[in-house]
Formats: C-alpha cells, structure tokens, sequence
C-alpha cells in the first residue's frame, strides 16, 4: 500500500497537518489499516523534499498544515492513470502453502483446503455483519468493505476448485531430492511438525 | 428455543449394487433466530438434508424433530398442516402453479389453511412488496413473469404467515447479483424477528449471511462451527 500517494490523494481535497490526514485517511479505510502518525509525519517531509507537497505557516494552535503542489498533483494523476502491478502485491502465502501441500507426503490436502475454507467463511460472516450493520457508511468505507468480501470469495471459489481438481487427480509422488550430491548450504530441514501455520 | 432437530439422519436411495448414501448419520440443531447455510459439491446430500428437515421426505434411519414434534410421529393429514403453518419452502425450481396468479400463489398456503381469500390476498400483496414486486405484477401468472420474478414470488410464499422454519434451496439461482442480496436481507431479517432459517447455497458470498455454515461432503457434515481439530492430524506419518 502507497502511503505516499494516500496522503496526496488527500491533500488534494485540501490542505491538513499530519493528524487529519490520518483521520480522513483511516475513515475512507474504515481503520483497515491502521496507519502510525509517525509515518504520516515521515512520509511528509519525504514528499516535502520532493517538492510534491509544500509546508504552510504554523496556525494558531501550532500546527504546520501542507498542501500539495502542482508537481504533487501531476504525480498524482500519474499514479491514479497507471494500473498496479501484480508485483507490487505481497506474494500469495495460501497459493504457495497448497502448491507445497499437493507435494509434501502425509499432507491431507482436503483438509487443509477446509480448515482455510472455515476460516476463510467466518471472515466472510463478519465482513457482512459490518456492512450489513453499516448501510449508510461512507462510500470510501463501503468500497473497502466491498473489496474485501470480493476477495474473500474467491478465495473460497479459488478453493472450490481446488478441491474438486485435486480430488480427481492422481497426486504426484513428489519428486525425492537427489542424494549424492550434496550442497551443504541447502541442506533440507526436517519437517517441523508442530507449525503447520 | 430448538426449532430443528436432525438426530442420527440418514437417507439412502436403491438397494444392493445401486445403493446411495445420499445423507449419512446427520445430527444438526438449529434455533431460533439463527439462519444456517448448508454447502458442499453438488451430490454431497444438501437437497436431502433439506427435504428431510421440512418433511417432504422421510429418513432411512434416525429422527427429524420440528417445534420438539417428530415428524414420523405425524399422520398425513397433521404432517400436512405442519407444513403449511409452520414451514415455508423455497426450491430449485421454485415450483409455481400455472394457473394462479403470482398473489394467488404467494396466498396458497394460507388459503390452504382456511384463511379467507380476502385476508388472504391482502398479506400476500404484502409479501409480495417484501419481495420487490408491485400490485400489477401482483396480477399476473407465472409465465407472464420473469425467471427472477417467479423467484421472488416463490420467496413471497415460503415468507407468508408465521413461518417458524424457512428452508430454501438455492433461493437466488435466477437472480441477478442484487437482487439477490435483497433476498438474502430479507431471510436474514426474518431470522432475527425469530424464524429459523436453512439455506443451501453454492455463493460463499451468501453463506456470508448466515450464522452457521455447515459443509457436506458425500453425505457427512463437516460442520465448520465445531473445534478445528489439532494441526497434528494434518500431518500423520509425515518425517517419522
Ligand atoms: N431419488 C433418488 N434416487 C437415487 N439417488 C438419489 C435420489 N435423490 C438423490 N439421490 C442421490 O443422493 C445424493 C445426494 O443428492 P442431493 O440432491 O441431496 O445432492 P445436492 O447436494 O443437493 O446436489 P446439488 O448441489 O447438485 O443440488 C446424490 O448422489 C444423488 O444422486
Ligand atoms: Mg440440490
């Protein structure tokens, strides 16, 4: 996530200092993800330094509000014309762990896709209490929320298929390491049995 | 309160070469106030749960309890009139008759049970509003109505009256996205003015909605709501 570019998509509203920022910010994410002041104040002396937002006169009450600039705005255009990157997302650790799964001897894949399909529901089950409970929040909010249940769900779809396509398939004797050739920098750790997670 | 009780349900069909486990040993308790959603892969017995909860099929083996009453216990004419009062269904094929109005088939359970036309009528046009559809569509017979239409009438029936138990079998099949979840809401409302609700769904998007989620597979409950059991079992015999 680009905190950088949030807080310039809310500068644009107007100028603010660091603590409405992250305000405004955690409302239109419903506190999805929370968001330290301290990165807020950082990540603004960054953009100051690149002359994309620029410091106002301290107020009254001694605050030092910042405004964008129109190189700020450009960047910002910029950033809301281009498509992300599948790369600038995390890697997929529930992809990874059933490709391993489907290899690892003595793993019931089937329950491993119904443990995480469980979990996976009860998420679901608590994104519609939100929404359900909050039908006239923000759009921002209701947009995140959106998202959410989306993926959750096809996740679950994700799993589905999973499931049926691993049931009808022979598994694979996983492919031993060759012995012989030892590397001792890769030596295969024992499987731990007691983190599974 | 206990509104459903399945104890030790199972369903077969055929004999010999041809036997089907369509249910096996299913024991599930629903309250009211709480709505469940039943998935599983198609054939995994949600259909058979479901006709067994509300009735309209008879255990092999095991007892299925509605309001504390065992349905078996029941002779025709009594099991008849529980389904009527105290029941409502939706189904697959939302099953309406052709040569009703979409009011008068939204009013038939209650005209069944001795309710006068004109009452009867009128709580069925306010079913019907629940559901989305007005005083002309009201009007019309089923093929003078869209697939989502019928639906939504067939939901309009199975809402009607004191409904304590609603089951309804892929409810939202002809619907389109929102409506849907207009669907949804309104079994999920129901359920918390006291119903208890049972839904078979494919969509986890709609098993969103539900208290409870119950998987079947081949028959079995997996249910979801029970204890994980230890990580350990997740790898037996591995690395010893
Ligand atoms: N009358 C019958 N005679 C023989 N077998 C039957 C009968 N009714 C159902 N079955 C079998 O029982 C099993 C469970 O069927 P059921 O209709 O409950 O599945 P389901 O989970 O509702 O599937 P779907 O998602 O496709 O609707 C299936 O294997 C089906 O073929
Ligand atoms: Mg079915």
């Amino acid at each position: 996530m680009s905190v950088k570019h949030s807080l310039l998509a809310l500068l644009e509203r107007g100028p603010a200092y660091g603590y409405q920022l992250r305000a405004a910010f955690e409302s239109a994410t419903g506190n999805t993800w929370p968001l330290n002041i301290g990165q807020v104040y950082t990540t603004l002396n960054r953009l100051e330094r690149d002359e994309l937002v620029e410091a106002l006169p301290e107020n009254d009450s001694g605050q030092r509000p910042y405004r964008i600039t129109e190189t700020g705005r450009r960047h910002l255009a910029g950033w809301f014309a281009s498509p992300v990157q599948a790369a600038d997302r995390p890697r997929d650790e529930l992809t990874i762990k059933l490709a391993l799964a489907v290899t690892t001897p003595g793993v019931d894949v089937t329950d491993v896709i119904q443990r995480q399909r469980g979990a996976t529901l009860r998420l679901l089950q608590e994104y519609t209490r939100l929404k359900s409970a909050e039908e006239h929040a923000e759009l921002a909010w209701r947009l995140v929320l959106e998202s959410m249940i989306f993926r959750a769900e096809a996740e679950i779809r994700w799993l589905d298929h999973t499931e049926a396509v691993v049931a009808r398939a022979e598994l694979p004797a996983p492919f031993p390491f060759a012995v012989g050739e030892p590397d001792p920098a890769e030596a295969t750790p024992e499987l731990d049995r007691s983190r599974t997670n | 309160m206990t509104v459903l009780h399945l104890k030790g349900v199972s369903r077969t069909h055929g004999t010999g070469e041809n036997l089907v486990h369509a249910l096996v040993d299913a024991d599930l308790t629903i309250e009211a106030g709480e709505l469940v959603a039943i998935m599983g892969p198609s054939g995994s017995g949600k259909s058979t749960l479901l006709n067994l909860a509300g009735g309209l099929d008879a255990p092999t083996s095991g007892e299925v309890l509605v309001e504390g009453t065992v349905l078996a216990s029941l002779n025709k004419k009594r099991l008849a009139a529980l389904r009527r009062r105290s029941v409502g269904y939706v189904f697959q094929d939302y099953n309406l008759v052709p040569s009703l109005t979409a009011a008068e088939n939204a009013a038939l359970p209650l005209e069944l049970d001795g309710l006068s036309a004109g009452k009867a009528r009128k709580l069925a046009l306010a079913a019907l509003e629940e559901v989305g559809l007005d005083a002309k569509q009201a009007d019309r017979f089923p093929d003078e109505i869209s697939g989502g239409q019928a639906q939504r009438v067939a939901i309009a029936r199975a809402l009607i009256g004191e409904r304590r138990l609603v089951l309804a079998d892929e409810p939202t099949g002809a619907l389109d996205s929102h409506t849907g979840e207009e669907v949804l809401k309104l079994l999920r409302r129901r359920c918390d003015a006291g119903a208890a609700g049972l839904l078979v769904t494919h969509d986890a998007r709609h098993a969103g909605w539900a208290d409870r989620v119950v998987f079947l597979r081949d028959g079995k409950i997996v249910d979801s709501s029970a204890p994980l059991a230890g990580a350990d079992s997740l790898l037996e015999g591995a690395g010893s």
